[in-house]
């Protein structure tokens, strides 16, 4: 165990050490993943870690909280945190006082959780227990270090909930998790962090699972109740561009190694580590259309006619929904909304979860009818049962999650060659030589066609997903979030394949999407879609360098990041 | 709730119908005459029409109905072929030993079953966990009316603990009443308690492992309060689902268990009815039953709404 006592290595803040992990060595099972870390927090400093997925930026935080899932342990170096200030009711003693945090008891670690370190976790919607009211939930909290009185935890909890930026908080208090949205779990979230007023708060990507303007909201709001307390601030998050936004110091982390560490400024306009640069290039920014693809350069702005060259024409589209339970209540998901895609282009439909831009894929995907209005693709309609099979051939779909869209037990060569298989085309050798063929369109190697998607990372799936869609020769492609669930390289890698494909096949893409900066990097044309309504359309200039309304300006300022554009 | 609770009453009572036009309709399609099994092989045909003027088969099918539905709500299940006397006599003297049985079954399946559950979900990879699967093995590989046996052939003979069989009156001594009982309740509730066991450990595990456990983890509390609140409410949703579904087993487990340890009890009186023919008991055993099931069925969906709020906002809102 190391035993260093350096006394604050980062001169950018004034403050005392708080947290100081020295050299830490993490293993789960017998494959170690944190190769020594050193990082230190000041008190009431503003720490970000940065990192893709499986570069060991939660683990870090694990292992702070004593929280190593598994067969995880700490097997060598120190976490030490200052516990001296204040007794652990929180009230001042004084002179200084490290406990070492890895040598602590689980009933000690109990002590220190909640207590001196709150932790914001990063999924609101699986973070809460759900037959639990989140009162009870705020207010066992308090009740794990010793707070006892029934109306002062009520009154505490209400308080707290309040504080959160919930609304009628002494009602809300006895809901249960499934009546709040994303955002407002995550602030009752929040809540049960800063409960017990603890010195550090650790944020793991609290709002990745959130729509930008909420997203920038919650952020705003835990750095103002995290500056009001004086309280220090360990952020993690995979986005350089928030940890810029927000933070005094920026960790890079990358394979269970710290790469790079100082000031955002510093970092953003002159890295070091070649892995900080990469991330910096492919983070997608609004300042630039870089990869957008030369085929689509030729048709004009269409404004949303249907012209003579359109792949896709939609036209006053209505999508109701009866609500249940409500008495005949109904939801109007997609609202007259007419667009068109001129073929060998891209168009991205771009909003907050809840604007209907999923229901929209699915309509032209023909998985849903509509209540009105029509859907040509090549002129045809695809509600009409003698088209419908002729045109599944000319569109396919991508998902979200290449996690959840490909079936586990099948072989890549048998997902690929899956649709060719339905609709009877070519004889075993004909379609083995055309998954070879997909397989080079996506960059995979032939050798992976016998392999299963378990073996395979999420990027590389995705590509899988996308040489399934491929394989009918399909001209348009409607991919629905296909980067969202991808780290910031991998996502950039497929952006760069869709464009190199749409090149070389000139497919033509409806690229629905909450992400603007990905609109702005892949899309000739945007649709900004809100409540169902189409409120923006034009090209992706207009609509991005001059919008025209006050909600698409306010989902293009919600992007986090701007420190990075600039 | 309240609406909740409307639409599955509802639902209950269109169940109970369709039972009873099934168990009526198959009644009907049993072979044989029920005339001509009253009146005798050499009955006229005079004799023979005016028998089923008196029990009404002269009318259409769907009038039969109404009268044997009237019959049924107004608690005349009609008279034993073999003894006599009114059916809904002989069912109010040995329902309540078969319910009495029924509910000491599951209380002991529920409690024991649980809480092996929870032993080997939080001992998990040593022997806690190894013991419980045993005997879940045991009590969902072994049928009943063997494990029957030998509970009787060590426990009441060879060790003398419990009584090997016989029945007390609840009303009249308690104590010595549930103590008969006790093993027959838990031969009865052996593979319940085997699959409650099972599934509280499968859902524990997956539970243990949710988000929302690690940031109770995270708030600071201590592990009981985690395992209670956090972990084991939540896997109960499962728990309660399968349980529904297994006890509808306990019917015809409560048949044999009943036969085996001499209990004077509505399986009993099922079995022997079966074996003698006597069509009224069986026909007003069959209605009892299924009545049971819609019943079991009910309280397990109120119970899992209760358990799941998700379930009950769902139906209300």
């Amino acid at each position: 165990m190391s035993t260093m006592t350096s006394e604050t290595q980062n001169p950018t803040h004034s403050g005392e050490l708080l947290l100081d992990v020295q050299n830490l060595h993490v293993s789960f099972g017998q494959t170690q993943v944190l190769h020594g870390v050193d990082l230190q927090v000041q008190a009431g400093e503003r720490v970000a870690i940065v990192g893709q997925s499986g570069s060991g930026k939660s683990t870090v935080i694990a292992a702070v909280l004593g929280l190593l899932a598994g067969s995880g342990r700490v097997t060598d170096g120190s976490i030490r945190l200052d516990t001296g200030s204040t007794d652990d009711a929180g009230n001042p003693r004084g002179e200084a006082a490290f406990e070492e945090l890895t040598e602590l008891p689980e009933s000690g670690m109990r002590r220190i959780r909640g207590n001196r370190i709150g932790l914001v976790p990063q999924d609101p919607s699986t973070n809460l227990n759900p037959s639990m009211k989140v009162g009870a939930q705020v207010a066992d909290a308090l009740r794990a270090h010793g707070m006892r009185d029934k109306q002062a935890i009520n009154n505490r909890v209400v308080e707290l909930m309040t504080e959160a930026g919930i609304p009628e908080a002494r009602r809300r208090a006895g809901q249960f998790p499934h009546e709040f949205s994303g955002g407002m779990r995550q602030r009752i979230l929040i809540a049960i962090a800063l409960a017990r007023e603890p010195q550090l708060i650790i944020a793991d990507e609290p709002t990745s699972a959130l729509d930008v303007t909420v997203q920038r909201v919650i952020l705003d709001h835990i750095q103002s109740l995290v500056d009001e307390r004086g309280t220090s601030l360990l952020f993690i998050t995979h986005d350089l561009g928030v940890a810029a936004d927000r933070c005094d110091r920026v960790i890079v982390m990358l394979n269970g190694q710290i790469v790079e560490q100082g000031d955002p400024q510093q970092i953003l306009t002159d890295p070091q580590h070649e892995y900080t640069r990469k991330l910096i290039d492919a983070a997608p920014t609004l300042s630039s259309a870089k990869a957008l693809s030369q085929a689509g350069t030729v048709t004009e702005s269409q404004e949303g006619q249907p012209t003579e060259d359109a792949i896709l024409v939609v036209e006053n589209l209505v999508k109701e929904y009866r609500l249940r339970g409500t008495g005949g209540g109904i939801l109007r998901a997609v609202d007259d909304v007419s667009f068109s895609i001129p073929r060998g282009t891209t168009t991205a439909v771009v909003g907050e979860s809840g604007s209907g831009k999923s229901t929209v894929a699915k309509i032209v995907l023909g998985l849903e009818k509509p209540t009105s209005g029509t859907t040509l693709i090549d002129g045809m309609d695809i509600n009409q049962r003698a088209h419908r099979k002729i045109l599944r051939r000319r569109m396919q779909p991508v998902f979200q999650d290449p996690y959840g869209s490909l079936d586990p037990t099948h072989s890549l060569e048998r997902l690929i060659d899956e649709p060719l298989r339905i609709f009877g085309i070519g004889n075993k050798q004909q379609r083995r030589d055309r998954v070879a063929e997909l397989l080079d369109h996506v960059a995979l190697p032939l050798s992976a066609a016998q392999k299963r998607p378990g073996e395979l990372s999420g990027g590389q799936r995705q590509r899988v997903a996308i040489a399934r869609a491929l394989a009918l020769e399909p001209e348009l492609i409607i991919a629905d979030e296909a980067v969202s669930a991808l780290d910031v390289l991998v996502q950039d890698q497929i952006l760069e394949l869709l464009v190199d494909l749409q090149n070389r096949l000139g497919l033509s893409y409806l690229f629905i999407t909450h992400d603007l900066a990905v609109a702005r990097e892949l899309a000739h044309h945007a649709l900004v879609m809100q409540k169902g309504k189409l409120v923006e359309h034009g090209t992706v200039d207009e609509v991005f360098l001059n919008p025209q309304q006050p909600y698409t300006q306010d989902l293009l300022e919600a992007i986090p990041g701007q420190s990075l554009a600039a | 709730m309240g609406r909740f609770l409307l639409t599955r009453l509802w639902q209950s009572a269109v169940t109970l119908i369709l039972a009873s036009i099934v168990i009526f309709v198959g009644i009907r399609a049993l072979p044989g005459d029920p005339a001509l099994a009253m009146a005798g092989e050499e009955a006229s045909p005079e004799q023979l029409a005016q028998i089923r003027a008196e029990l009404g088969l002269d009318q259409s099918l769907p009038v039969q109905y109404l009268n044997y539905m009237g019959q049924i709500l107004t608690g005349d299940l009609g008279r034993s072929t073999r003894y006599g006397t009114e059916v809904s006599a002989m069912i109010a003297d040995t329902l309540p030993v078969t319910l009495f049985l029924s509910v000491y079954a599951i209380l002991i399946a529920v409690i024991i079953g649980i809480g092996l559950g929870v032993l080997a979900e939080r001992r998990k990879g040593r022997w806690p966990e190894w013991m419980a699967n045993f005997a879940a093995l045991i009590g969902l590989s072994v049928p009943n009316f063997w494990l029957g046996i030998l509970a009787i052939l060590w426990l009441a003979v060879g060790l003398g603990i419990f009584p090997a069989s016989g029945y007390v009156e609840f009303s009249s001594d308690p104590l010595r009443s549930i103590y008969h009982l006790t093993m027959p309740a838990f031969i009865l509730g052996a593979s319940i308690m085997a699959v409650i066991m099972r599934q509280t450990r499968a859902s524990m595990l997956e539970t243990m492992q949710t988000d929302y456990v690690r940031t109770a983890r995270a708030k600071g509390l201590p592990p009981s309060r985690i395992l209670l609140r956090y972990g084991l409410r939540n896997s109960l949703i499962v728990v309660v689902t399968i349980v529904g579904l297994q006890l509808g087993g306990l019917i015809s487990g409560a048949v044999i268990t009943e036969q085996i340890f001499g209990l004077p009890g509505f399986g009993r009186l099922t079995l022997d009815a079966v074996f003698t023919r006597d069509y009224p008991v069986i026909q007003a055993a069959v209605i009892i039953v299924t009545f049971g099931y819609v019943l079991i069925n009910l309280v397990v969906d109120i119970l899992y709404s209760v358990i799941n709020p998700k379930i009950r906002v769902g139906a209300s809102s």
